[in-house]
């Protein structure tokens, strides 16, 4: 059965050749940062599964250290010249973007038929987690594709993959450690502390203040903990069911599906959020780290300010 | 109380912009601390959690054909075609954008976008080539600027969209957190309550755009 130890392990090689593409690079301006940076994460992903819990987070603090110390840094620049990219995009013309746009036709193809094929009477793929091996199985299906069309050296994808994590640099790691700290406040309890507080400060009776609370308190909770899903439990226990459903009647459905999205209104805010807001300035090559951050402000701002008159207007008995 | 000071240690780590790593981590071990798990037990639930999340960075396994098309000029065609589009400004090639994310993501297909697989190699192109086809010389902070909009309006758009959709993660959440607490509520209604914010996103985010073609017009972005 195809599980998420098939993924880590193709992540495994994807970060592994980074690593050593980089240290056998003498012109790389970070050498050593970089395939120690890149090294120690495949460790992570080849045998994690078998470290013991300690020994995988004194794993973090090493890249983290790695990560501060000596940075991780994009390396010399392009494999091919504009004049010879230029000259490919003439010849090979919308054909180009075949391989770029079968990665997410494939990742739906997929996603639709592997969950159902058995063999033996066992599913292929582990039922939970049919969408992520979806995407596995799509890149590797476009990457034939890609090969068998322009006819690159062989040792191109993976030289090319190593350019673009260097690029991206030590942010194609932050999501997954922003995960684990999700956890590490879940095990500390922050949640209940927050609804606790949330509960005791907000006087109730006053329907546009305690409406303002929940939007703004979701929004503002999601960019500390940068994930709607993690502050949605913790203010809706906490302000919107003893406020606004149980003390003021209001619909529990239009409450919540605004709530969430008045959450979502916070994570367009946060560096938290770094998947969406961080990523993208790495991948862009972006000078200022919250560039992306600075566009989404305005229109999340207004959103808000939307989704608060939308609850006050529509989820209270008139 | 105490292990509140987690957050404060995001807030003030991100406000100094400290390296997010590092931002991150002391955060994790501040929080476990002041929780009173022990400075052992807080590094493995962290390596722990750390470890069960590899599946979070699955996206960068589209880098080898992505970087693969780069190298033959995918970046380049992209910026070619929609330079030869007279009526492709900027703002209206993000506006495309916008609509599409949002209608695919309403429809369950959230893989259709995200910032390696469509906006670098596709979106932002497109977006900078409509500016430079109108102004020949781009300064390298319209530049800049005109990519993160690409950005925003990748997440704006399946932000936006993917609540109308029922069985996505966050709309399964609510109905178990409110179930948890003896409310029962339906997906498909959760679903229609997302559609007013929906519409609302569409039209001030698309008519920010729209002003970002004039903006850049005037050359004041």
């Amino acid at each position: 059965m195809i599980t998420l130890e098939f993924l880590y392990r193709l992540m495994g090689i994807l970060t592994g050749a980074a690593a050593v593409i980089n240290f056998r690079d003498r012109t790389h301006p970070n050498r050593i940062g970089n395939s120690l940076f890149w090294g120690l994460w495949t460790v992570s992903f080849l045998v994690g599964t078998w470290l013991s819990d300690l020994a995988n987070g004194v794993l973090i603090l090493a890249m983290v250290a790695v990560a501060t110390l000596r940075g991780v840094k994009a390396g010399t620049g392009d494999s091919t010249t504009l004049a010879e990219r230029l000259a490919s995009a003439r010849r090979w013309g919308n054909r180009l973007f075949l391989p770029a746009l079968a990665v997410p036709a494939l990742t739906l193809l997929a996603n639709a038929t592997i969950g159902k094929i058995t063999i033996g009477g066992l599913p292929l793929v582990e039922p939970k987690q049919v969408t992520l091996v979806s995407l596995g199985v799509a890149t590797l299906v476009s990457l034939a594709i890609g090969m068998v069309m322009l006819r690159p050296p062989l040792r191109a994808p993976l030289g090319e993959a190593r350019r673009l994590l260097d690029s991206v640099g030590w942010a194609a790691m932050l999501p997954q450690l922003l995960a684990a700290l999700g956890a590490v406040f879940a095990a500390a309890g922050v949640g209940k502390v927050v609804s606790t507080l949330a509960a005791s400060w907000i006087p109730g009776g006053a329907p546009l203040l305690s409406v303002s609370a929940y939007t703004i308190g979701m929004a503002l909770l999601t960019m500390l903990m940068g994930n709607a899903f993690a502050a949605f439990p913790v203010m809706t226990l906490g302000i919107a069911i003893p406020l606004l459903i149980n003390g003021l009647h209001g619909d529990p459905t239009i409450i919540s599906a605004i709530g969430m999205l008045s959450g979502f209104c916070g994570t367009l805010m946060t560096p938290m959020a770094a998947n969406f807001n961080i990523v993208p300035v790495a991948l862009l090559e972006l000078p200022d780290r919250y560039a992306v951050i600075r566009v989404q402000v305005p229109t999340a701002l207004m959103l808000l300010a939307v989704n608060t008159v939308l609850m006050y207007t529509l989820a209270f008995p008139r | 109380m105490l292990v509140l000071s987690g957050l404060l240690v995001v807030v003030v780590g991100f406000a100094l912009r400290l390296n997010p790593l590092l931002v991150v981590t002391c955060a994790g071990l501040v929080t476990g601390l002041a929780g009173g798990l022990g400075f052992v037990t807080t590094l493995s639930t962290l390596g722990h959690a750390f470890t069960e999340s590899r599946y979070v960075p699955i996206v960068w396994l589209v880098l080898p054909v992505i970087g693969l098309l780069e190298r033959a000029g995918l970046r380049e065609r992209a910026r070619d075609v929609v330079m030869r589009m007279q009526a492709a400004t900027t703002g209206r090639v993000l506006l495309a954008y916008l609509a599409l994310r949002q209608a695919t993501a309403a429809l369950g297909l959230v893989s259709l976008g995200g910032h390696p697989q469509m906006v670098r190699p596709l979106i932002a192109p497109m977006a900078e080539g409509a500016a430079e086809r109108d102004v020949p010389n781009l300064d390298d902070a319209t530049r800049h600027q005109i990519r993160a909009h690409a950005a925003a309006v990748d997440n704006i758009g399946v932000f936006f969209g993917e609540d109308i959709f029922i069985a996505i993660g966050s709309i399964l959440l609510i109905k178990g957190v409110l179930e948890q607490a003896g409310i029962r509520v339906l997906p498909t209604e959760l679903a229609v309550w997302a559609i007013p914010t929906a519409i609302a996103a569409f039209v001030l985010h698309g008519a920010r755009l729209l002003l970002l073609d004039r903006r850049l017009r005037r050359g004041t972005a």
